[in-house]
């Protein structure tokens, strides 16, 4: 446990407030490249899932291309990325790694939230003369909200994690004294930068986790019966 | 191309350890979510607390994980074990939420009537429940599988060696086939691994492929979502 004391002496030093790594300063990066990778990334699977949970085509590629992409080491893949982008670019090939890492949760988080809707709700819009764009608007998107939320969570934590080894190619973030420490055996500094990357994460996930409560529509909400489908795929999502 | 067939020896015995690591881990996950699932999905009130633990430890980051383990359970953080224990970790936070979802989907009304048949508690659990919870159970297996077989690369971050080694090795020296021979690599045994289950999971559960006109809606939405 001494171990632990030296890692919180590390952490709460007045000099962690100093230079080009003070720990703000690294808690800035981290968050902005989950930010921006995030973004970048729902800005693309996110109408390509709704797309194929509206239209049921395309579903087959993208569980294939889904699976295929939890094969990929995203170490292997951020290191080639930078070798191929070259020096002068690397946190471009940062962001693209994070970006691709992202694809698949909020792909599957939109797809799966349309798919989840009670077919017969749907048939009842469409009975009810709604033209497809407003069946969407305004049955499948809010209905399937909850699982979209539920994937831009596990996408948010995989960033999260995958930004710590930005450090690894210089890019700073909070596994800088994560992985500048090892070499060294800095194990204050090691296990401080753990401890706050931990933190980070266990914060997000608990800030998400009440948005995919939030995104449930109250009409689903008092109706426990019929949403239990789409709960049983949340929980496993 | 040539640094790949100078290096093919370096490659496969990487690739070797490399395998070693991941099915140990996944083994050592597999067997220890059983027992937990099987208490998470039995005594409702453990689920609660059970789920959210493995949810918490899987929300942290593998590199932090790396050196929080061995931090708390005081063994080196450089070495092998550490990088087992840790993907353990994460097998179990996939599998014990897919074991307990698998018990979950069993039809009720089957299990009734092997209660009424006279199978008691143990019996029922292996020759009904479980086998019926298996294509759930089988899908998070693959999904675990895959991940730590992927993951297991980052321990070189620690200083242990897999195929994880062609990654730094390859950015100090700028070698861009290294890296990409060990990318390439990483997923082919991922996939193979994967392929591997599935047939498996076909050979012991023949019930898989018929299972798609009578598992229920819930069972395979849970299949679906978790891969």
């Amino acid at each position: 446990m001494n171990l632990f004391a030296d890692a919180i002496a590390w952490l709460l030093s007045p000099e962690r407030l100093d230079g080009a790594y003070a720990l703000p300063t690294l808690l800035g990066q981290h968050l902005l490249y989950t930010l921006i990778a995030v973004l970048i990334s729902a800005a693309v699977a996110v109408p390509a899932g709704w797309l194929i949970g509206h239209t049921g085509r395309g579903r087959e590629v993208a569980v294939a291309i889904s699976g295929a992409a939890r094969a990929v080491p995203s170490f292997g893949l951020m290191v080639l990325l930078v070798l191929l982008l070259g020096v002068l670019r690397i946190p471009e090939a940062a962001v693209l790694t994070f970006v691709l890492l992202a694809i698949p949760s909020l792909l599957a988080g939109a797809y799966t939230g349309v798919e989840a809707v009670d077919r017969r709700v749907v048939d009842a819009a469409r009975a009810m003369g709604m033209t497809e764009w407003q069946i969407f608007r305004k049955v499948e998107m809010p209905l399937g909200l909850p699982l979209l939320v539920g994937g831009l969570r596990s996408a948010t934590l995989q960033v999260i994690a995958t930004v710590t080894i930005a450090a690894y190619v210089n890019l700073g973030g909070l596994g800088w004294p994560i992985i500048q420490g090892i070499p060294l055996r800095r194990f204050d500094q090691v296990l401080g930068g753990a401890i706050l990357v931990a933190l980070l994460a266990l914060a997000v996930d608990l800030l998400l986790a009440l948005a995919q409560r939030a995104a449930v529509p109250t009409g689903v909400r008092s109706h426990p019966a019929a949403s239990r489908d789409a709960r049983a795929a949340t929980a496993s999502a | 191309m040539t640094w790949v067939l100078d290096n093919l020896g370096l490659i496969l015995e990487l690739a070797g350890v490399h395998l070693r690591q991941s099915v140990i881990a996944i083994v050592l996950g597999a067997v220890l979510s059983l027992p937990l699932g099987w208490v998470a999905w039995r005594y409702r009130l453990v689920r609660g607390p059970v789920i959210l633990l493995t949810g918490l430890l899987y929300t942290i980051p593998s590199l932090a994980l790396l050196v929080l383990m061995p931090a708390v359970l005081g063994y080196s953080a450089i070495s092998e074990t550490n990088l087992v224990v840790a993907l353990t970790i994460y097998a179990v936070a996939i599998l014990v939420r897919s074991v307990a979802d698998g018990l979950d989907s069993v039809d009720p009304a089957v299990r009734q009537s092997a209660t009424a048949m006279g199978y008691g508690g143990t019996r029922r659990f292996w020759t009904v429940d479980l086998p019926l919870a298996g294509p759930v159970i089988l899908a998070g297996l693959r999904v675990a599988a895959v991940s730590t077989i992927s993951l297991a690369t980052v321990g070189i971050l620690i200083g242990v060696a897999n195929l994880g080694y062609l990654f730094e090795n390859g950015l100090q020296r700028r070698i861009v086939a290294e890296v990409l021979a060990g990318v390439l690599a990483v997923v082919i045994i991922a996939l193979l691994v994967d392929l591997l289950l599935m047939l498996l999971g076909r050979a012991l559960m023949p019930w898989i492929r018929a299972g798609a006109a009578t598992t229920s809606r819930r069972a395979r939405l849970q299949i679906r979502a978790a891969a």
